[in-house]
């Protein structure tokens, strides 16, 4: 009999495609053929027990973590507590808000561990792990709306930049979001630390108490869910310009401030067509270019 | 948990359901208390009479139960029967029914298909785009144009690259254009520097708004060898418009034998052979499949030293919806006139050739490995039985084609399927029925998990949730004996 976790090549034989249960996850290496070989079943072999030992810590993987709080045991679930803290004297946060990028980081740690491989990356729907040796370097695909994905510009990540990690957070995403952003995307140090960054930042992005927003209790929704009855967004309407710029200021801040703590690099969020960029530009104004996208393609 | 909440037990995350909503796989749900795929599990029974189609029993259990229909007469399919993805346990119900006094086995599940898509074929002689072109629809790559067939145009739609090889929202797109075409729901396609088009299975296809009413009846030299004999003498000239081969009368064949004299006409385009010309216009969504409106535009001026006044001339398309008659001037310039009656019921009779427009949708997707293992133990010995004809399969109750080769891939029509079988997951990928039915005998033989098998009797007994709809009468009734008809 086959082992729960659906492990296989995707079609065009290079790329790894992994699910268990909500988890789905894509990747790939690039050295050696037999390196690359050793990766993947490095990768395999891991993410087979994945879901089992996350689903193990789930309930305190669920509660708000405290400041100098206790540690769980998995290290998957001690990378989401790193990740998680900073946020937790100032703001709601459970290790779940970086669940994604967590998994991507141990699935990555587990392939580079076991094979010399000049580049790799873990997409773990969308929350991105990526790995460089010296003088590697990843062309990431820039899109200007993430609902409309057409190659817009790249942006080069090179082993000199610190960058591993790429992230996603928006209300239309499957996981539930406190504020009204379509899409931030940030990029930071570790997969953990962009995932925790970005439900941070688009939680920030919101308009309290805009009648176009239509919030619920969270635990309306799903009643184990790690936001009791904080309310989620639910639905967006057609917001004014003003409106745009000002939950878009609102998110921008909290994201350059997140910069200048050294917890992301840049982040790009998107509303309703409108892109404000955080980078070290320290720009909190509209910008003609794009958001980032989720998208890594390799260049050779 | 106090409200109506239930837990979830297909993944280790265990998630508590409200009534009305999924878990966090989006796919398992909390129907008034119970878990519950999201469509219900879906029964055929057995058309009792010819000419009876697909129709959903709404009834509860015990108004039927045990008293309308025999064992024999009931097959359960796999549409909402759950699956446990992926496929670690075995198939959610393995069925055993007494036919014709052989115990047959049939192993019902719902396969998750990464690999899969839709080929479309779209009964329309307009341009829809030229062969390759990207497919859009919500402004994503959903597929491509591939070869034009007689009168249709094919499309290829899905596939694993479009599904999971792409951006998240490619796949979503691409998965929901799937799932929509094959729930027999119309869906809006853009081709790439060609047209929209607006499809939905076993309806007319509407073209650039236009909806298409009948395909050609051929070709336009095919259509003047059809027509020649009732042209002739009551007409000088006849040619049929076509974007693939226009036909000229006088210089056809078919003209030549029964003796029409040379008109002086002078055709635009490629000459072929004669009478047949390529490329006398743009393809486009215009005049037999051109993109011309006056038909005039395609021929040069009457050579003078054959053409005479008074010449008549019939311009028709191949499905004699765009007709246009003319009789040369003084000038041999032709001057548009009335249709004598003596050449209406040849246009009517073209356009009376010519069959409804349809689109048409077939589902095709391979049975992978996880798939058949939740069948047997051994899920290579799977293959082989189908590949000998020892297992049917069906997908939804409806007849399959089992493509020859390595592995268990198939098309079946969806118009043929009940009503909203196929789902999706979020990878994404399309979630459709598939039934495989042999002889206990055999089931066991290629390893299958018997202390699973469970008579149908055990499903009449907890039928809530349960649907019963009526087999299709041109369906081959799935536990029949003798062999599918469209399976090897």
């Amino acid at each position: 009999m086959t082992a729960r976790a659906q492990i296989r090549l995707l079609a065009d034989n290079h790329r790894l495609h992994m699910n268990d249960g909500p988890i789905d996850l894509v990747l790939e290496a690039f050295g050696a053929p037999r390196e690359i070989e050793a990766a993947y079943r490095a990768a395999a072999n891991r993410f087979v027990a994945v879901l089992d030992e996350l689903c193990s810590e789930l309930e305190f993987l669920r509660q708000p973590t405290r400041v100098d709080g206790p540690l769980p045991q998995g290290p998957i679930a001690r990378r989401m507590v790193a990740a998680v803290s900073p946020y937790a004297s100032r703001t709601f946060i459970t290790p779940m808000a970086a669940v994604a990028g967590a998994v991507a980081e141990e699935i990555l740690a587990a392939m580079t561990n076991s094979a010399q491989l000049s580049r790799a990356y873990v997409n773990d729907g969308g929350d991105i792990a990526l790995h460089l040796a010296p003088r590697e370097k990843f062309v990431v695909g820039m899109i200007e709306r993430p609902d409309r994905p057409s190659l817009h510009g790249t942006t080069t990540i090179d082993s000199l930049h610190p960058i591993r990690g790429i992230a996603t957070s928006g209300w239309r995403g499957r996981s539930f979001s406190l504020g009204i952003a379509d899409a931030v995307t940030v990029l930071a140090d570790t997969a953990a630390m962009a995932d925790a960054a970005a439900t941070v930042i688009a939680n920030a992005v919101d308009l309290p108490g805009h009648p176009h927003i239509e919030r619920v209790p969270a635990c309306e929704l799903a009643p184990d869910t790690d936001l009791g009855e904080r309310p989620v967004t639910k639905s967006v309407g057609v917001l004014s310009r003003d409106d745009i710029h000002y939950a878009l200021s609102a998110g921008s801040r909290v994201a350059n401030s997140l910069r200048v703590e050294g917890l992301i690099r840049s982040a790009a969020l998107n509303l309703q067509g409108e892109t404000y960029l955080a980078d070290e530009n320290n720009s909190v104004s509209p910008v003609a270019i794009s958001s980032i996208g989720s998208v890594v393609h390799a260049s050779n | 948990m106090a409200d109506d909440s239930i837990r979830c037990d297909a993944c280790p995350v265990l998630c508590y359901i409200k009534p009305g909503r999924t878990g966090s796989c989006d796919r398992y749900g909390n129907d008034n208390g119970q878990l519950v795929r999201l469509d219900p599990h879906v029964m055929l029974e057995q058309a009792q009479s010819r000419g009876e189609s697909l129709v959903p029993f709404l009834g509860k259990s015990r108004e039927w139960d045990g008293s309308l229909l025999t064992e024999a007469g009931t097959f359960v399919t796999a549409i909402g029967a759950g699956t446990t993805y992926p496929d670690y346990k075995p198939a959610p119900f393995i069925i055993s029914s007494e036919v014709a006094g052989v115990d047959m086995v049939t192993v019902v599940t719902e396969g998750i298909f990464s690999y899969c898509g839709v080929k479309l074929k779209i009964d329309t002689d307009r341009h829809l785009g030229a062969e390759c072109s990207t497919v859009r629809a919500q402004g994503d790559a959903v597929g491509h144009v591939t070869t034009s067939e007689y009168g249709s145009q094919m499309l290829s739609l899905g596939g694993v690259r479009h599904l999971t090889g792409g951006s998240r929202h490619e796949g979503t797109a691409t998965c929901d254009t799937l799932l929509n075409l094959c729930n027999g729901k119309s869906v809006e396609l853009e081709v790439e520097n060609g047209a929209k088009v607006i499809v939905q299975a076993g309806k007319a296809p509407i073209v650039d708004r236009v909806q298409e009413e009948r395909m050609r009846v051929g070709c336009g030299s095919a259509t003047i060898g059809m027509f020649a004999k009732q042209w002739f003498g009551k007409v000088d000239e006849v040619v049929v418009v076509d974007d693939h081969i226009t036909g000229v009368l006088s210089e056809h064949q078919a003209g030549k034998l029964l003796g029409v004299p040379e008109t002086g006409i002078k055709m635009k385009g490629r000459r072929s052979t004669p009478g047949r010309y390529f490329k006398v216009a743009e393809p486009g969504t215009s005049w037999g499949g051109t993109n011309i409106s006056d038909p005039l535009s395609i021929l040069g001026p009457f050579n003078p030293a054959i053409a005479r006044p008074g010449l008549r001339l019939l311009m028709v398309s191949t499905t004699g919806e765009q007709y246009a008659y003319f009789e040369l001037d003084e000038a041999l310039t032709p001057t548009e006139k009335d249709l004598p009656a003596s050449l209406r019921e040849s246009v009517a009779r073209i356009k009376e050739n010519c069959e409804p427009a349809l689109c048409t949708v077939l589902f095709m997707g391979g049975a992978g490995g996880s798939l058949r293992a939740g069948v047997t133990e051994n899920p290579v010995k799977l293959t082989h039985s189908v590949r000998d004809a020892l297992t049917r399969v069906t997908c939804g109750g409806a007849p399959v084609y089992v493509w020859p080769g390595g592995g268990i891939t198939i098309m079946v029509d969806v118009s043929r399927m009940p009503e909203n079988a196929f789902g999706y997951v979020p990878t994404p990928a399309l979630v459709a029925p598939i039934e495989f039915t042999l002889k206990l005998s055999d089931y066991e033989t290629l390893g299958g998990y018997m202390d699973h098998v469970r008579p149908l009797s055990s499903i009449h007994r907890d039928d809530d949730g349960r649907r019963r709809v009526v087999s299709r009468a041109d369906n081959p009734w799935p536990l029949a004996s003798g062999k599918g008809s469209t399976q090897k």
